[in-house]
């Protein structure tokens, strides 16, 4: 605000040290408060937004009570809501992609940070990853349906087969199903986690590598050892968007995951996840059934909290050795 | 021990073997998750690139009969709503990123605000749409692209945060340390010093949340709807009148049986990507020139 | 070089600032529809050459779904809306200004499937609501092979398509379900959605482009959709049994037949589950605009009429090409009269 214009003035007056005038002290001050009061209205959003979102759903939430969780049926016609294959399905498909599409990530930015490449292609690398994120969800399903599928069905009817007394590949592939969905999803959000990791890594002062290789370690010594806890925080909410990205995904899974609320294990049964439950009944949804999707929508949310919640507690104890070590 | 180390690579040497085989496998699987990335690209090019053509930016959409046409509103809408979207999310998200990386580090009100944050990564799209709907849509009476705008920013917001504080945490503190040395307000540190240095990171941050907000149609449909004109043509409203944009036309439009529309829908795929892309090269050239 | 882009903006805004105002000045009326996607392409091709031959006129329909069309129609954030399922009495009662239904053009839902070395299907009355059911499985079932005699039906599993959207064409393909097959009524039902038979062998997918694409994906798929998409998506139909027991390919002239049974009610609300007529075919039905009864502004209720004239004068002209079933003569003249009531 209007601290840069006190500073040109600083800049102008010819000692590079000297203390802050009255006014720097007032700007850092109006500064800092406006940093808090943003920081406030992000709590006060988010209050607002499950506010609306529970004041809606509440009825259908009195109504339907904790049986909402637990129920495996969604007919309108009988007013009986469950969400529990939704709920499976949301969390199984997520951490299927978060695993694939963060493994692969953080390769993908171990790759381009870690002096592999010459810069001028990095750099080109860099900007092709974050541009996937651009792509429409619709194109991501699309290109699922005419070619990842067909791609796959050898694959899975093989699996199948031979593997098929394994829950993973009880039923044949039909199509659209788990696989395919948690394979796209995890395309859709390599380009978050791989952009930011790489910007984490990127960020670790060269001193910190060089200390490393002079203490005699290889390469991958250092990566693991060195650069990866320290560039950990930044890596851990790479993966975090990552993850809210594929739990609140829903066109390309509208279209791949065959939307049938199944409660199992096999990738290649069609399944449901809570996103495409509510973007494909809300647009059609009558007042009482607005409520019903209202309450998913708070499971959703919910569910995000405790994952993040989760995430945070693995990582503060997975760090001790890790800051240990460093 | 040798009296002269030697520093040549030994492959038989288990931990040269070991770093060797990482090495050559995360190049596999940088490459690996290469193919289906640049087989997205490449199916985009082939099926959008033949409508390219002056046509498509400056004529407005064909009805289901008519031949040729463009996406010219669509793109004017898309730029407005994201433009809209940003000048929410990008102040909002960095201020409230300062204090949580900074000023307000390990305070109670950061780590909620932070946990906020996080929470609202999961918002699946058609929430922020269905809340401006609620929100703006039913307080004004109208769809609008003020409202698009609100909405795409709910979505941006918690991408431009993270990704920014966290950016600021990685500036090394020695060089904050050596600004507040020569007499540097906090605030003066952080403009001078620390947002420079975060800068590249912050980008990449924004750059995604755009990304992201260019390419969704849920939010949209619930608060700007979609229109056949050019956004300043119906006049009185400006802002406030149903607005196309690229998101929505291309799910119309992928889902019409009419080959035509189909055609239009890829190419409007490659112009958001191609108009992302824009974004991000311009975006990181002003900010290695300022530096 | 560094303030450029401020002065760019600058530009940009002032022209934009200049056009708005501009054609502020030429008072153009701008009139928004939102609503079901089922006769979004016919709607938004009327629309559009309207607002062409009509300077000052501006008018926008979006496609978002009957439901959500409905909404807002009570909330007053359209000025008229469209749905599939036309409107029920306690969503009629929340509008205090009154509501005009009005149908503007009729559709046909058709059967769709892959099957190498199939290029005809039959299917009869029992065996449909069978598959759907989940009961039939496989396609050389011997009830299937029985309705289609020279035809060899491969040993493949039938996979069923069904809408992932809650939507109108589910909603009306099931009350035709409901209307011929007890076992149907008794169990899912009728609704934009229903609670379908769980089966790996049931999948679902968005709107009619996406039952489409699986369709075509998927050997041994069969799904219902839209007449005017399988038509232009080139998609084998099934001929479905009537209810006088005959065969009945999909058509413009079968749903005209199908309409010609149909007497409109004072309300507009009218349904065909089960159309009588030799060469009817069975799933057809109307899509219906929302209109308010009293408008505040004259101009926009005058121009509504003669948008209603247009549409069913020039507008039904273009049906054919489009893959919908135009209205009969004398629904046409029923229709014209009701929108009288929009003032």
């Amino acid at each position: 605000m209007a601290s840069p214009e006190t500073d040109r003035k600083a800049g102008a007056g010819g000692s590079i040290c000297r203390p802050p005038t009255a006014a720097d002290r007032l700007a850092d001050r109006v500064f800092r408060g406006l940093t808090c009061a943003f920081a406030w209205l992000t709590l006060l959003l988010i209050g607002y937004i499950v506010w609306r979102i529970g004041g809606t759903a509440l009825p259908a939430m009195k109504r339907l009570g904790i049986g909402f969780l637990t129920g495996t049926t969604w007919d309108p016609n009988q007013q009986k809501y469950g969400i529990l294959p939704e709920i499976w399905g949301t969390l199984y498909s997520s951490l299927l992609a978060l695993s694939i599409g963060g493994f692969f990530g953080v390769a993908i930015a171990i790759f381009l940070s870690e002096d592999f490449l010459p810069d001028r292609i990095r750099v080109v690398l860099k900007a092709t990853v974050e541009l996937l994120a651009a792509i429409p969800s619709v194109v991501y399903g699309l290109w699922g349906i005419y070619i990842l599928i067909p791609m796959i069905r050898p694959l899975a009817n093989w699996l199948h087969v031979h593997l098929g007394w394994l829950p993973f590949f009880s039923t044949s592939l039909t199509g659209p199903g788990m696989f395919p969905a948690a394979l796209v999803l995890s395309i859709m959000i390599l380009p978050t986690v791989a952009a930011i990791s790489q910007d984490a890594l990127g960020a670790i002062p060269a001193r910190t590598r060089e200390a490393a290789f002079g203490l005699g370690a290889t390469r991958w010594e250092t990566i693991l050892r060195v650069l990866l806890p320290t560039a950990s925080r930044g890596i851990f909410s790479a993966l975090v968007l990552g993850f809210g990205r594929a739990l609140g995904e829903t066109m390309a899974l509208a279209m791949l995951i065959g939307n049938s609320n199944r409660l199992t294990l096999s990738l290649f049964s069609p399944a449901d996840t809570l996103a495409a439950l509510l973007a494909l009944n809300f647009p059609e949804a009558s007042n009482l059934e607005v409520g019903v999707l209202m309450y998913a929508a708070v499971i959703l949310l919910t569910i995000t909290l405790l994952v993040n919640i989760a995430g945070e507690m693995i990582i503060s104890f997975s760090a001790r050795p890790g800051g240990g070590r460093s | 021990m040798k009296a002269t180390p030697d520093f040549t690579r030994n492959l038989t040497e288990p931990r040269a073997l070991k770093s060797f085989i990482l090495s050559t496998l995360t190049v596999a699987c940088t490459l690996l998750a290469c193919v289906p990335l640049f087989s997205v690209l490449y199916v985009l090019v082939i099926r959008g690139g033949k409508r390219f053509s002056l046509e498509l930016f400056t004529a407005l959409p064909p009805t289901a009969l008519d031949t040729g046409g463009g996406i010219g509103n669509a793109i004017v809408g898309t730029l407005v709503m994201v433009g809209i979207a940003s000048l929410i999310a990008v102040p909002f998200g960095i201020l409230a990123a300062i204090f949580l990386a900074e000023f307000g580090q390990d305070t109670r009100i950061a780590t909620i605000a932070r946990f906020s944050a996080k929470t609202m990564t999961g918002i699946p799209s058609i929430l922020a749409g269905v809340f401006a709907y609620a929100a703006v849509v039913m307080v004004t009476g109208t769809y609008s692209a003020v409202a698009g705008g609100i909405a795409l920013s709910l979505l941006m917001l918690p991408t431009v945060m993270l990704t920014a504080e966290e950016s600021i945490r990685m500036v090394p503190r020695i060089m904050r340390e050596a600004a507040v040395g020569m007499g540097c307000t906090p605030s003066q540190v952080m403009w001078k010093v620390t947002l420079p240095a975060a800068m590249p990171g912050m980008i990449t941050g924004v750059m995604l949340a755009v990304a992201r907000a260019a390419g969704e149609t849920a939010p949209l449909l619930f608060t700007a709807l979609f229109s056949d004109y050019w956004i300043f043509q119906g006049g009185a409203g400006d802002l406030m009148e149903p607005t196309a944009s690229l998101a929505v036309l291309i799910y119309n439009f992928s889902g019409m049986p009419f080959e035509n529309q189909i055609e239009l829908a890829w190419a409007a795929s490659l112009v958001l990507v191609l108009m992302v892309l824009f974004l991000n090269i311009t975006s990181r050239l002003i900010s290695q020139r300022k530096r | 070089m560094k303030c450029s882009p401020l002065v760019r903006t600058a530009i940009i805004v002032l022209a934009l600032t200049l056009a708005g105002g501009s054609t502020a000045i030429a008072g153009s009326l701008r009139i928004t529809g939102s609503g079901a996607s089922f006769p979004f392409p016919i709607y938004s091709t009327w629309f559009k050459i309207y607002s062409r031959a009509h300077k000052g006129v501006i008018i926008d329909y979006q496609s978002k779904g009957s439901g959500a069309g409905i909404r807002d129609f009570i909330n007053h954030t359209v000025d008229f809306a469209a749905s599939d399922a036309a409107m029920n009495d306690s969503e009629i009662a929340q509008v205090k200004e009154g509501v005009q239904l009005l149908p503007m053009i009729a559709g046909e839902i058709v059967l769709s499937y892959n099957l190498e070395g199939v290029p005809e299907l039959r299917l009869p009355r029992e065996v449909y609501p069978a598959i759907f059911l989940g009961k039939i499985t496989r396609w050389n079932d011997p009830a299937i092979v029985k309705a289609n005699p020279g035809v060899t039906m491969p040993d493949l599993p039938i996979t069923v398509v069904r809408r992932a959207d809650s939507s109108g064409t589910t909603f009306v393909f099931t009350t035709h379900l409901s209307a011929i097959s007890p076992a149907w009524k008794n169990g899912p039902g009728i609704g934009k959605t229903v609670n379908w038979p769980s089966s790996s062998r049931l999948v679902a997918a968005p709107k009619n482009d996406g039952v489409a694409a699986t369709i075509r994906q998927t050997p041994g798929a069969i799904g219902y959709i839209e007449y005017g998409f399988a038509k232009m998506a080139k998609l084998p139909m099934v001929l479905l049994q009537n209810r006088a027991g005959r065969y009945i390919r999909p058509s413009i002239k079968s749903g005209q037949a199908a309409l010609a049974h149909a007497r409109i009610p004072a309300d507009m609300r009218v349904w065909l589950p089960d159309p009588e007529g030799d060469d009817s075919y069975p799933i057809v039905t109307y899509t219906w605009m929302l209109f308010y009864k009293n408008y505040k502004d004259e101009r926009k209720a005058e121009i509504l009429r003669d948008l209603v004239r247009f549409c069913l004068h020039d507008g039904q002209k273009l049906a054919d090409r489009l893959g919908y079933i135009p209205l009969p003569a004398n629904v046409v003249k029923v229709v014209e009269k009701a929108s009288q009531n929009i003032h």
